[in-house]
């Protein structure tokens, strides 16, 4: 085995251990939790299968293998990123409605302390 | 029988200008015997607008975050559906519109049965005009608007304007929360709501800031007219 194929299988590890963590103690949602997961499982794969690649890129027709490692990520990473984005809407609108109903209600409320007193 | 008007006032740091609004707008006589109530939306402001609003005999809608002018609105709207309003009427916070001109849409409306009644600047040239990049802007909205809707609206982009029970009923289910104006006038519509336009006149702000500054002003022509397209090509 090739020493960066341990490097490489190593950092993974460390990764997939450090996800975990942060699953454990709450940090992170499962379901923001499978694409890392994805990656690192792709990741591994590559690792220990060297002649993967290869047989991606001619499979593709890319030249240089490095360039459909990089396609591939960009536009992974682009997806995710508009996922987030999807999220973060989400959670705008969640907001929204969350802030609307407490102040309606903190209004109700002052009312009827109001009635108490008189 | 007489109905209940709420008056929508969505505030972001406006104590300087309420002490002068509010009293004029409480002692305003409104047509055909409505009932005047009005409801402070203060949206998080950084100073004392709650404390100034509650010396007046108002609703005051804290807000724990700040929404932006379309939440805040929507929260007054919502207000006034479950309070069983029959009209709602959102006025500026900063002085722009004159509560003496309530009364114009309030007319217009009983008379044309519209859904929705926009109190605009242009349809006499008469009070404040805005400057001239400004009119541009909204020369691109009514053209936008034109094609999107199918209704000449002259100013899309004034936030007076009045809601009845079938509007309010939408604009609490739905309304854009940031710049919400144009957009919602797409929305209104779709939903096959009648809009129309009386003119006002209106005065320059008192005090506070315009929600549209120079810099933002080409961000909010690309962010509305985007808002406006989906809107229209959204299945209501």
């Amino acid at each position: 085995m090739l020493r960066i194929q341990f490097i490489t299988i190593a950092v993974n590890i460390l990764f997939v251990l450090y996800i975990s963590r942060l699953i454990i103690k709450g940090k992170l949602r499962e379901e923001y939790a499978i694409v890392w997961v994805i990656c690192t499982l792709f990741l591994l794969l590559f690792s220990f299968w060297t002649d993967g690649l290869e047989l991606l890129r001619k499979l593709t027709g890319v030249v240089v293998a490095a360039n459909l490692v990089f396609t591939g990520f960009i536009f992974a990473i682009l997806v995710y990123l508009l996922h987030l984005s999807v999220v973060a809407s989400k959670l705008h609108n969640d907001n929204k409605k969350l802030g609307q109903e407490i102040s309606l209600l903190k209004e109700q409320f002052n009312k009827h302390l109001e009635e108490k007193k008189s | 029988m007489p109905g209940k008007v709420l008056i929508v006032i969505p505030c972001y740091n406006e104590e300087a200008s309420l002490p002068l609004l509010l009293p004029e707008l409480l002692s305003t006589i409104l047509p055909n015997g409505y009932e005047l109530k009005a409801a402070i939306i203060n949206d998080c402001s950084k100073d004392k607008t709650v404390a100034v609003a509650k010396k007046y005999n108002v609703t005051v809608l804290d807000l724990p975050v700040n929404l932006g002018i379309g939440g805040a609105v929507q929260t007054g709207i919502r207000y006034a559906r479950d309070n069983n309003f029959d009209l709602a009427i959102q006025l500026d916070g900063d002085g722009q519109h004159p509560p003496k001109e309530l009364s114009k849409l309030i007319r217009y409306h009983d008379e044309t049965g519209a859904n929705v009644v926009i109190g605009s600047r242009f349809l006499e040239k008469e009070g404040f005009q805005s400057s001239f990049a400004r009119r541009l802007g909204i020369q691109y909205f009514h053209w936008l608007n034109r094609i999107l809707t199918g209704q000449a609206i002259y100013d899309s982009t004034s936030g007076f304007r009045l809601f009845d029970r079938k509007a309010i009923e939408l604009a609490a289910a739905s309304y854009p929360d940031e710049y919400p104006e144009p957009e919602s006038l797409v929305v209104f519509s779709k939903a096959g709501l009648k809009v129309a336009e009386v003119a006002v006149v209106m005065a320059a702000r008192q005090g506070g800031q315009s929600s549209i500054r120079s810099f933002g002003s080409l961000y909010y022509c690309i962010k509305v007219t985007l808002a406006m397209f989906f809107s229209f090509i959204r299945k209501s």
